[in-house]
C-alpha cells in the first residue's frame, strides 16, 4: 500500500552514479541500445515514408522500375485526388493552352491533358470521417467514463455479470454481424447517415472505454472524493473537481484508441454508406481510377488521412505514454 | 461545536462485523479519543459519523438532531484521513481553500485568504503554501491535512490516526500542537489512534474499542487505574502491566509456585484469579518481601526498566534513574498492594471491596 501512495514525495530522477553504470562499456551499451531503437523505428516508419514520397511523385515516377528515391516533387497526386477532371480533345487542348485564367491546379491537370470540372468527393469524405470519429469518440468517452465510475465506486447488483456482458460485445469479429446490421439500418433509415455510423462506432468503442476507464478510476483512491464529500461537495462536484483531473491520463489513452478505431474502420463504412455519409477509408480505394492505378493520388489520400490521427496522438502523447504504462508503474 | 451521540451503531461488511452496538456520547468541545488495535473498527466509526458509511442499525445525533439520512456535505464535519488525504495536482494553498470554496459556504475571497493564512500560521506551513502537495514530506502533508480541517469551524473534527505515519519527534510536537489547537478552537474532536500514549496524553475522555465493541469509556485516569479488562490493562501503559495467574488459599492469593503472595481481603474466593501489577508499582529495595533475579536492564535515562525473574514469573519493574543492580544479582522488591488489579480468568475486572483502589 505504502508503495502506491501517490501523495508520497516524488523522487527526482537522478542519473545513477553507480560505478557499473558510468563506465565506458555501459555507455557503449546504452548507445547501442538507442541505436537499435532508432533502427527499429526506421524500419517501422519505412512504409509511411515511402507513401509520403509517392504522394509527391508524378505518375511516371510513381510506377517507374526500379523505384525512384530521388525525383522532382509535384502536387499532381493531390490534384487528382481532390478534383474531378475530364479528358480534353486535341482541339480543346490547344484552346486551353492559350488561356490565362488557369490556376496552378488547372495547369497541373493540363499537363496530363485534363481539365478540372469540380471538387472530388474526397474532401467531403474526409470531413465525414472527422465528424463521425470525433462524435463517436466523444460519446464513447463520455458514457464510458460515467459507467466506469459507477462500476468502480458503487455496489451494483450483478456487477461482474454486467461487465462481462459489456465486454462480450467484442467477442466476435464485428464483420460477422455486417449483414444483420445492414438490414437493420436499411429498415431504420440509418443507412448512409452520419448518425448511423456514429451509433455503431460508439457501440463498439463503449465496451472498450468502460473497461479501460474502470481500470484507471479503480486506481484513484476513493479517499480523495470522500474528502471532497466531507468538505462540502456533492458526488457530482467531487467527480468533476477531483476524479476527472486525475483520470485525464486514462481519458487521453482511451480517446486515442477509440478515435483510431473509428477513424480506420473500413468494412462497416463500406457496407453502410454510399455517398452522403461515406468516410475516407472506403473512399480511398475508389480513387484507384479508370485509366490505370493512380498511385500518387492514393498515396496523397492516405497521407491526408493520416494527418488527423497523427495530430491527435502527438497532442496526447505525454498522457498516452504514461497511460499505456500506467498499471505497470503503479503496481511496481 | 456540537455534541455527537452514537446510539447502538452496528455495521457489517459482508460477513465481517466491523461495529457491534457502539454507543458514544461526546460532549461539546470535548477531546475524545478512540483507542484500539488495527481492525477494531475505529475508522468505520469515524466514517459513520461523517456519513461516508451508512450504519446497519443504530442512530447518529449531532446535538439533538438525527443525522442518519443527511449526506456528508451537509453534516459539516472535518475529516483528517489516515492516508491519501491531500488533493494531488493542487498546491497546499488550493488544498486549504477547497473546503472554503464549497458551494455550501459563501466566504468571500478575502475571507478565504485570511483563514488560510491563519491556519497556515498556526501549523507553521506558511512557507509551503505555493508548493504542490506531491513535494511535501510526511510531516508537512499531515499538517496540511490538519490545516484543511481547521480553516473552517466544523461541528466536529474527525481525525483518523493523523500522527501515525510520522517519526517520533514530530509526533510528539504535533501532539502538543493539536491538543493546544483543539482547546483554542473549541471544536468537538474525535481522535482515533492505536497508540496508547497518544490516547492518554491527549484525551479528555477516551473509549477503548476492540473487535467492534466498546470495552471501556472513561478519563485517562479511569482507563489506566481501573482497566475494565485485561485487554485494556495490557493496551495502556508501557512497559506493559505484569499479569499472572494466582490461586486462592487461606484468604490469600498465591502465585503458582508461591513466589508471590497477596492479601485477598474483599475478594470473592475463586479458584484462579489474574493479578495485574503496573511496573511502577514494584519497588526494588532491601526491605522488600519478595525476591527475584535481575535478568535484563533497559536504561532510558530518566528511569530504567528492570526485568525480574521470580521462581514462577517474569516481572517488569521501573526504577527511577539509572539502575545499579547487576544482571544476575538477586534483589528484594516490594509491591504496592493498594494498586493491585484483579481479573477473572476470562479477563473481567474484579473490584475488591474494601481494598483501596
Ligand atoms: N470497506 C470495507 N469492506 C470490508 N471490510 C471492511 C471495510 N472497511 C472495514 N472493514 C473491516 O471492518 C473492520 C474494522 O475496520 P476499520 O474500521 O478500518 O478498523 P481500524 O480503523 O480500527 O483499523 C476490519 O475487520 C476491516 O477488515
Ligand atoms: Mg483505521
Amino acid at each position: 500500500m505504502a508503495l502506491r501512495s501517490p501523495s508520497a514525495p516524488k523522487q527526482d530522477v537522478v542519473i545513477s552514479t553507480r560505478v557499473d553504470k558510468v563506465g565506458l562499456r555501459p555507455a557503449l551499451l546504452r548507445n547501442f541500445r538507442a541505436g537499435l531503437a532508432v533502427v527499429a523505428a526506421l524500419i517501422m516508419l519505412l512504409p509511411a515514408v515511402w507513401m509520403s514520397m509517392t504522394a509527391f511523385k508524378s505518375r511516371p515516377d510513381a510506377v517507374s522500375v526500379p523505384p525512384k528515391v530521388f525525383f522532382t516533387p509535384t502536387l499532381e497526386g493531390f490534384v487528382s485526388l481532390l478534383t474531378d477532371r475530364r479528358q480534353l480533345s486535341n482541339t480543346e487542348l490547344e484552346d486551353y493552352k492559350q488561356r490565362t485564367d488557369l490556376n496552378w491546379m488547372d495547369k497541373l491537370a493540363l499537363k496530363r491533358g485534363q481539365a478540372i470540372i469540380g471538387w472530388s468527393e474526397f474532401p467531403k469524405h474526409l470531413r465525414n470521417s472527422i465528424i463521425i470519429s470525433v462524435t463517436s469518440t466523444f460519446l464513447s468517452i463520455f458514457f464510458g467514463v460515467l459507467a466506469a465510475y459507477a462500476f468502480s465506486r458503487f455496489k451494483i447488483p450483478g456487477e461482474s455479470d454486467l461487465l462481462f456482458f459489456i465486454l462480450s460485445t467484442r467477442m466476435l469479429p464485428p464483420v460477422v454481424v455486417t449483414i444483420p446490421i445492414f438490414l437493420m439500418y436499411r429498415a431504420l433509415g440509418l443507412f448512409d447517415t452520419h448518425i448511423g455510423l456514429i451509433l455503431l462506432y460508439t457501440a463498439f468503442n463503449l465496451s472498450f472505454a468502460v473497461w479501460l476507464m474502470k481500470g484507471f478510476i479503480d486506481e484513484i483512491p476513493k479517499e480523495y472524493e470522500e474528502a471532497a464529500l466531507v468538505d462540502g461537495y456533492t458526488r457530482l462536484q467531487a467527480f468533476r473537481k477531483i476524479v476527472l483531473p486525475q483520470a485525464i491520463t486514462g481519458i487521453a489513452a482511451t480517446t486515442v484508441f477509440s478515435f483510431i478505431f473509428a477513424w480506420n474502420e473500413y468494412a462497416f463504412a463500406l457496407m453502410l454508406t454510399s455517398s452522403a455519409a461515406r468516410t475516407a477509408p472506403p473512399s480511398l480505394p475508389s480513387r484507384i481510377g479508370t485509366g490505370g492505378v493512380e498511385w500518387a493520388a492514393i498515396a496523397a489520400g492516405s497521407l491526408l488521412f493520416l494527418i488527423p490521427a497523427i495530430i491527435l496522438t502527438f497532442a496526447l502523447r505525454k498522457h498516452l505514454l504514461r497511460g499505456v504504462t500506467f498499471g505497470a508503474i503503479r503496481k511496481g | 461545536m456540537s455534541r455527537i451521540r452514537l446510539e447502538t451503531i452496528s455495521k457489517t461488511f459482508g460477513e465481517e462485523l466491523a461495529l457491534s452496538k457502539v454507543s458514544l456520547d461526546i460532549q461539546d468541545n470535548e477531546f475524545f479519543v478512540l483507542l484500539g488495535p488495527t481492525g477494531a473498527g475505529k475508522t468505520t466509526t469515524l466514517r459513520v459519523i461523517a456519513g461516508l458509511e451508512k450504519q446497519d442499525a443504530g442512530h447518529v445525533y449531532f446535538d439533538e438532531s438525527l443525522v442518519d439520512s443527511i449526506p456528508p456535505a451537509d453534516r459539516d464535519t472535518a475529516f483528517v484521513f489516515q492516508q491519501y488525504s491531500l488533493y494531488p495536482n493542487m498546491t497546499v494553498y488550493e488544498n486549504l481553500a477547497f473546503p472554503l470554496k464549497s458551494p455550501l459556504r459563501n466566504f468571500d475571497a478575502a475571507d478565504i485568504d485570511r483563514r488560510i493564512k491563519d491556519a497556515a500560521e498556526k501549523l507553521r506551513i506558511t512557507h509551503l503554501l505555493e508548493r504542490k502537495t506531491a513535494r511535501l514530506s510526511g510531516g508537512e502533508m499531515q499538517r496540511v491535512s490538519i490545516g484543511r480541517a481547521i480553516v473552517r469551524k466544523p461541528r466536529v473534527f474527525l481525525m483518523d490516526e493523523p500522527l501515525s505515519n510520522l517519526d517520533a519527534k514530530l509526533r510528539e510536537s504535533l501532539r502538543v500542537e493539536l491538543k493546544h489547537l483543539q482547546k483554542t478552537q473549541e471544536v468537538t474532536t474525535l481522535f482515533v489512534t492505536h497508540d496508547q500514549i497518544e490516547a492518554l496524553t491527549m484525551a479528555d475522555r477516551l473509549a477503548v474499542l476492540n473487535n467492534g465493541k466498546i470495552i471501556q469509556i472513561g478519563s485517562p485516569d479511569d482507563i489506566y487505574d481501573r482497566p475494565a479488562s485485561t485487554f485494556v490493562a495490557q493496551l495502556v501503559g508501557t512497559p506493559r502491566i505484569n499479569l499472572f495467574e494466582t490461586e486462592f488459599a487461606g484468604g490469600k492469593l498465591h502465585s503458582l509456585k508461591n513466589a508471590l503472595e497477596f492479601d485477598a481481603t474483599g475478594l470473592e474466593p475463586a479458584s484462579k484469579t489474574l493479578v495485574g501489577i503496573r511496573p511502577e508499582d514494584i519497588s526494588i529495595s532491601a526491605q522488600g518481601t519478595f525476591h527475584a533475579k535481575v535478568v535484563l536492564k533497559e536504561p532510558l535515562g530518566v528511569e530504567t526498566i528492570v526485568h525480574l525473574q521470580t521462581e514462577d514469573n517474569k516481572l517488569l519493574a521501573i526504577v527511577p534513574g539509572i539502575s545499579h543492580h547487576q544482571i544476575g544479582e538477586t534483589v528484594k522488591f516490594e509491591v504496592n498492594s493498594d494498586r493491585l488489579h484483579f481479573f477473572t480468568t476470562e479477563g473481567e475486572r474484579i473490584e475488591a471491596k474494601g481494598v483501596a483502589a
